[in-house]
């Protein structure tokens, strides 16, 4: 194997100088002449029966071309479709435009096309619609009740239930010494992506092709199912996902208004626009979490975990897009956490309720697993008077334990827990830390130490357990002037992949790195891929790529042997350069000229001078082989590799984050003293990204933790409509985060990488939390629900005076 | 009913008849066609169309054009000069300061800003004068360092 040169380091990103000059284009910056622009009449109301819809005053308002309601794509659109396919669940008709009934606030009902934007808006208040209100179901468990029904084809609100887990659990808490229980809620989360959703529709009347630029994460996803829902055959239609302002999972979908867009381009034949407003992200795009659950663990006395029962009723939403019953059942698989759980029982309810579906919002059911396990093992922790770091430990597998069985089916890779643990506890300070919380305790001070020892579910996945395909697909070129094109299926959006990619194939190729372009995101140039979620692009991704570049090696090898009239095995590839072995270069007595790249005249492409050479560059031999004058027999011209890769297993990535707060005694207010995260990702690619995610995906946990939550009212308003008041993190609310690492290869792929896109979202919040009940223990504080504000706190200090 | 107004932005003079109510990132987007100003929130909360209006951060997002006429405005197209990268875009890009890149270009226009008033900030006057910029991806670390970078920069 070469020796890396970029593998490893800190290499700074190939796509930021675009982005740093405002260069870049994301979809409302592609912009074709003659463009109409739409605008989308939503609910009001949160259920609601739609008496009628008068769109004439709306088609008279100046520069408005056309308004389409539910009843003009009736049987013309296909409904939005969901992937999850679970037993026995309840499949509700969600179409791009509602017809009879709306059942969340902002639920389409008209789309409306003007000129301009500013004309298409101002023709949505045109739009009269006569609704009928219905009563509204916003709580989840009250939803379970089935008094009131949404669906009323379905009887019920209850979309499945579902119960996994293996081992006897009743057996398994009866022989615990001690049993807790807890309820303990998963706030509604908003993923709020910087650039919210936006579609460019392009119909070709002659070609009777359609192409969608559309800010998405899976582009050949998206054209399968725009395929079917539009009827338009997949090989006329294009996706092309230019820059991607972010996704968090809420771009990991399919939404009514891509369709939507698509069909009105064709039939206006004209492109067509929309942009989605930050009030309708609020309201239209999936949320995550949204979770009730109930704890049930059971311990011996010494800590040990015998069996852990989990029954949650999970708030799906009025409808289910792309993913939205599967999360839940992702909690289900990860209730094992990092520990040896001999018995364990997940429960689902699934419901629906009045409200935007919730989907896969960064880690996906992993955080609220982890954030499960995590709570318990805290509160046997108080319970036992045990060090929280401790019973975590004595809870472990060992190193060599590995593979290891979970008892919710899984078998976890690699790793080395204590390892994560002693590290971070190292680095913290953490038995100082624990005497300077005691001590701060006398004086008054109330200081919280909150310890998480995650592990999570990445590099997703084998197709086995993917709704669709869980490969990934690369495609390697060396193009004849000896410049690399790699073709990832992949879809980054902010991970960096162009540069991650180009560090893999320049090492392995002995190439620069600045001869390497990574194209994604266009169905009509890139192979069918899947997509990027899951922190799948570099395990799964990344491993595509590496593969395809050593079947292209093979190839390169043989030509360049034949070309060097050398046999194939005395001929070794270093820096970019096949040479004969050194012996008989030596004595030979030739030298290496470097034959300039890129400079081949007009006309003709020159064959390399081989004559009398022991060495070639790869690039020289790309040349050769596309010129393919004299290749070795039954050779194909061209020098191109295309690998689809499939995971035989997913990566379980992990390690210990350990939060150090002070509570303000008097008004409640919370700071982070400390933020101690030692993360193991396996193989690090570029340690400067890792970093990134990790500090993203922890700071997204400091916003559920402390700050986010959409909220309904009860006539299911969404209160939390706009950035106003539905908080987000800001610069000011972020520690100073100390950082480090565990390395622990996976075997699950040849890079040995894991994944580390979620590590983040998973692994900080129950640190967090931890963190502050601990501060609060005085008080007698043993859980708290998320987001923990000063109000809360306030009220705990104040009522225990 | 279109107004006649009169600015000069990156340094290029421009006359142009708008729509009162048209905002001034839609003139500076849509008229002008410079696309790195982005709109992220409609309503002046993430500052991700944060432009310079005679040398003042603003977030243009609830300006309208005809406010800025007889002004004089500089957007992320106008911070490198000759080639040259504005020392806190380097940062940006040396400290890894962004992801997706959605909201760069107005934390890059705040960050300017910043540096312009305090030469040599804290870590704590960073993430106040940062207050106003949301970002969902980095969590603002690298941002921070990549401002601290630019400090030290302009400061040799």
């Amino acid at each position: 194997m070469p020796t890396p040169k970029y593998v490893g380091q800190r290499v700074k990103r190939t796509e930021d100088p675009r982005l740093i000059k405002g260069l870049a284009h994301y979809v409302d910056d592609v912009r074709l002449p003659d463009t109409l622009h739409v605008c989308f009449v939503r609910s009001i109301y949160a259920h609601a029966r739609i008496k009628s819809v008068d769109v004439s005053a709306a088609l008279e308002s100046p520069g408005v071309i056309a308004v389409y309601t539910g009843k003009d794509i009736a049987n013309k659109l296909g409904p939005v479709p969901c992937a999850s396919a679970l037993p026995d669940l309840k499949v509700p008709d969600f179409r791009p435009l509602a017809t009879d009934k709306v059942l969340f606030v902002g639920h389409p009902i008209a789309a409306v096309v003007a000129t301009d934007r500013y004309s298409a808006r101002d023709a949505v208040d045109l739009v009269m619609v006569d609704y009928e209100d219905l009563p509204v179901l916003v709580d989840v468990e009250e939803a379970a009740k089935g008094i009131t029904v949404i669906h009323e084809n379905f009887g019920d609100n209850i979309a499945y239930k579902m119960t996994s887990g293996e081992g006897d659990i009743d057996a398994a808490l009866a022989s615990a010494d001690r049993i807790i229980k807890q309820r303990i809620l998963h706030n509604r989360l908003a993923p709020i992506a910087m650039e919210p959703r936006g579609v460019l529709a392009r119909y070709f009347p002659g070609e009777e092709e359609l192409t969608v630029w559309s800010s998405t994460q899976i582009p050949h996803l998206l054209r399968t199912q725009l395929a079917l829902m539009i009827g338009i055959p997949e090989n006329k239609l294009r996706v092309i996902t230019p820059e991607v302002g972010g996704g968090f999972g809420s771009k990991l979908n399919v939404y009514g208004e891509e369709a939507l867009l698509g069909w009105i381009s064709i039939q206006l034949g004209k492109p067509v626009k929309w942009i989605e407003t930050r009030r309708e992200n609020m309201q239209a795009t999936i949320h995550g979490r949204g979770q009730v659950g109930y704890i049930e663990i059971g311990c011996k006395s010494d800590g040990t975990i015998t069996g852990l029962r989990y029954s949650v009723f999970a708030d799906l939403g009025a409808y289910r897009q792309l993913l939205t019953p599967a999360i839940p059942t992702l909690t289900g698989l990860m209730l094992s956490g990092a520990y040896k759980i001999p018995a364990i029982q997940m429960n689902i309810t699934g419901c629906f309720t009045n409200k935007m579906a919730t989907d896969a919002y960064r880690g996906a059911g992993r955080p609220e697993a982890t954030y499960v396990v995590e709570r318990a093992m805290d509160l046997v922790a108080a319970e036992l008077g045990i060090d929280p770091a401790e019973v975590r430990r004595r809870n472990f597998p060992a190193a060599t334990e590995f593979p290891f069985h979970t008892a919710t089916g899984l078998e976890y890779d690699s790793g080395n827990y204590a390892a994560a643990l002693d590290k971070a506890q190292q680095i913290a300070g953490y038995a100082k830390l624990r005497e300077e919380q005691k001590k701060g305790r006398a004086e008054g001070r109330l200081l919280g130490i909150g310890v998480s020892t995650y592990v999570e579910i990445c590099a997703l996945g084998p197709s086995q357990a993917m709704p669709a395909g869980g490969w990934e697909s690369a495609t390697v070129r060396i193009e004849p002037t000896g410049k690399v094109t790699i073709l990832t299926g992949a879809s980054p959006h902010g991970q960096g992949q162009e540069t991650s990619f180009a560090q893999i194939a320049a090492d392995e190729l002995g190439v620069d790195i600045g001869d390497v372009s990574v194209i994604h995101g266009d169905t009509g140039i890139v192979q069918y891929g899947i997509g990027t979620f899951g922190s799948r692009a570099t395990a799964v991704g990344g491993t595509a790529v590496f593969v395809a570049i050593q079947k292209l090696k093979e190839k390169a090898h043989k030509i360049a042997a034949h070309m060097l009239k050398s046999d194939a095995s005395r001929l070794s590839f270093e820096g970019g350069r096949y040479s004969v072995q050194a012996a008989k270069a030596a004595a030979a007595g030739t030298s290496d000229p470097v034959v300039p790249v890129g400079e081949a005249p007009a006309g003709a492409l020159p064959e390399p001078e081989v004559e009398g050479r022991a060495s070639l560059t790869i690039q020289e031999v790309a040349l050769a082989a596309h010129v393919a004058k004299d290749l070795p027999p039954d050779t194909e011209p061209g020098l191109s590799a295309t690998y689809f890769f499939e995971p035989k297993n997913f990566t379980f990535p992990f390690g210990t984050h350990i939060a150090v707060v002070e509570v303000d005694g008097e008004t409640g207010d919370i700071k982070f003293l400390r933020y101690v995260a030692v993360d193991d990702c396996g193989k690090v690619i570029n340690p400067l990204l890792v970093d990134g995610q990790v500090h993203g995906g922890i700071v997204q946990s400091i916003g559920q933790a402390l700050y986010e939550e959409v909220v309904y009212d009860e006539q299911g308003q969404l209160v939390t409509g706009t950035l106003m008041d539905y908080a987000l993190p800001r610069a000011s609310h972020i520690p100073d985060f100390e950082l480090d690492r565990t390395e622990t290869p996976s075997p699950v792929n040849p890079l040995g990488v894991k994944g580390v896109g979620e590590a983040g979202t998973i692994g900080a919040t129950p640190a967090i939390v931890g963190a502050i009940v601990d501060a609060l223990a005085p008080f007698g504080v043993k859980h708290l629900d998320m987001p923990i504000r000063p109000e809360a706190v306030w009220k705990i200090l104040n009522s225990n005076h | 009913m279109k107004k006649a107004i009169s600015l000069t932005v990156n340094g290029v003079a421009h006359h142009d008849e708008v729509e009162p109510r048209m905002l001034l990132v839609h003139y500076i987007r849509d008229v002008l066609g410079l696309t790195g100003t982005h709109v992220g929130c409609e309503t002046s909360l993430c500052g991700a169309c944060t432009i310079m209006v005679d040398g003042q951060a603003v977030k243009s997002c609830t300006m309208f054009a005809v406010q800025a006429t007889e002004s004089s405005i500089t957007t992320i197209e106008g911070f490198a000069k000759n080639g040259e990268l504005h020392p806190v875009q380097e940062g940006f890009w040396e400290r890894h300061g962004l992801q997706c890149g959605y909201c760069t270009p107005g934390m890059i226009v705040t960050a300017a800003q910043l540096l312009e008033r305090n030469s040599n900030p804290s870590r704590e006057e960073i993430c106040h004068g940062l207050d106003g910029n949301l970002c969902r991806c980095t969590g603002y670390q690298h941002i921070i360092e990549a401002v601290e970078y630019a400090a030290k920069k302009a400061a040799s």
